[in-house]
């Protein structure tokens, strides 16, 4: 049997996330191949249903990464994104979600280096976890065709 | 009872009000249901005792409802704090509403403006019954996979039939999130996945929202019980942030504000 690969989605920042992302291609920093990258123009836009779509659509892990506090390119969305993601961590955790599976990381468009690490050091830790088993589980109940709008 | 009828004849004869919504008679005997009355001489239908717990203040932001005129509303402790969190959201204006404030004594007090709807709840407790505190309690004692496995188990039998939303005050929303279909945020079926979704969604957009009436569980015809999610991230937030909802008519949305130093531990 081959090794288990994790599948990992990531919702990152047009202004910072992603233009660090692309430093680590130009820089030639290698990493692990695990993760897809989503862009959206702000983590103040990244709504909790991706996430949760993203599960359903068979990921074992979520990284959601944008721009440091106070460099936000809207002024504030990654401060309401954090409020965000302060709740529904709460919420997630109180039924028993499996937080451990989504990551999160302030990563600017000069930290080509951290964004490699950080998506190594995810992908380590969502292998380690293994498959998201309680989730796709879930998901296969009936065999519902999932569509990925 | 008498009280509550007097005071209710008395507003529909001088035109003060053109409404009142208040509890009366429902199918079967042991169970109320909402009134609109409309003509003093049909008061003899209002009553308040145990029965009476669905919010009413689900009916203040239809607008079939408000086409009757201006009401005047039985008003609960939970329905109260409804009101004030509706006044917070400017889903209801200063004075458009007069809430007529009842306690176990049977008095009836005239709450004309939302100033006297936060006086007059500002001595009740506010926190979660010791029943509600100790079954919160009791599911966070569990491990992980205890709680994903009870929450799995008490969703299965979810129908999906809203009633939940329906029986919400704070559900308003012309248009719900579940319903979008392009693209479609949460499948419809009764399936597991679309119902777990659906619930997170609910606790979500309701986070920080939700004055613990308690009446999206007293909906539900499984008996499943979903308010403890919503109550679960009020108590969050008021500890974590601050904020309660219903108490005040003016206050921040948890979510549409922040403050520099929140915490952020979890991101590296």
């Amino acid at each position: 049997m081959t090794e288990f690969e994790p599948k990992i989605v990531a919702f990152v920042c047009n202004w910072c996330t992603y233009a660090g992302a692309d430093l680590t291609g130009t820089a030639r920093i290698k990493y692990a191949p695990n993760v897809r990258i989503i862009r959206l123009p702000c983590t103040g836009r990244i709504d909790f249903m991706l996430v949760l779509k993203a599960f359903a659509g068979g990921a074992d892990g979520v990284i959601v990464s944008g721009c440091h506090p106070g460099d936000c390119h809207y002024t504030a969305g990654n401060y309401h994104a954090r409020r965000r993601w302060i709740v529904f961590r709460k919420l997630l955790d109180f039924v028993g979600f499996d937080i451990d599976r989504i990551h999160f990381a302030w990563v600017s468009a000069a930290e080509g280096a951290k964004w490699a690490e950080f998506v190594n050091a995810v992908t380590e830790r969502i292998r380690q976890l293994g498959p998201f088993e309680d989730y796709h589980k879930l998901v296969a109940l009936g065999n519902e065709p999932i569509e990925v709008a | 009872m008498d009280a509550l009828r007097n005071k209710a004849r008395d507003l529909l004869s001088d035109g003060s009000v053109q409404v009142v919504i208040g509890y009366g008679p429902g199918s079967v005997p042991d169970q109320a249901r909402a009134v609109f009355l409309r003509r003093p001489e049909q008061v003899g239908a209002l009553f308040f005792d145990d029965r009476c717990h669905q919010n009413l203040a689900v009916y203040l932001t239809k607008p079939e409802v408000k086409a009757l005129g201006k009401p005047a509303i039985v008003g609960t402790p939970a329905i109260l704090r409804s009101i004030l969190q509706l006044a917070a959201e400017n889903q209801i204006a200063d004075g458009q509403v007069l809430a007529l404030g009842v306690d176990g004594d049977g008095r009836v007090t005239e709450l004309p403006d939302f100033k006297s709807i936060e006086d007059f709840l500002a001595p009740l407790p506010a926190d979660l019954s010791p029943q509600e505190q100790e079954q919160l309690a009791r599911i966070e004692a569990m491990s992980r996979s205890e709680r994903w496995n009870y929450w799995i188990d008490q969703l299965s039998c979810c129908l999906r039939c809203y009633a939940c939303r329906a029986a919400c005050p704070l559900c308003y929303c012309g248009r719900c999130a579940v319903e979008a279909n392009q693209p479609q945020w949460i499948p419809v079926a009764p399936h597991p996945r679309g119902v777990l979704e659906w619930h997170l969604a609910r606790a979500m957009h309701l986070a920080g929202r939700c004055v613990n009436c308690g009446s999206c569980a007293k909906a539900c015809p499984l008996g499943i019980p979903i308010h403890l999610l919503t109550q679960m991230l009020s108590q969050e937030v008021a500890k974590r942030f601050g904020l309660q909802a219903g108490r005040s008519a003016k206050r921040e949305y948890v979510l549409g504000t922040f403050k520099p130093d929140d915490a952020e531990d979890f991101i590296r």
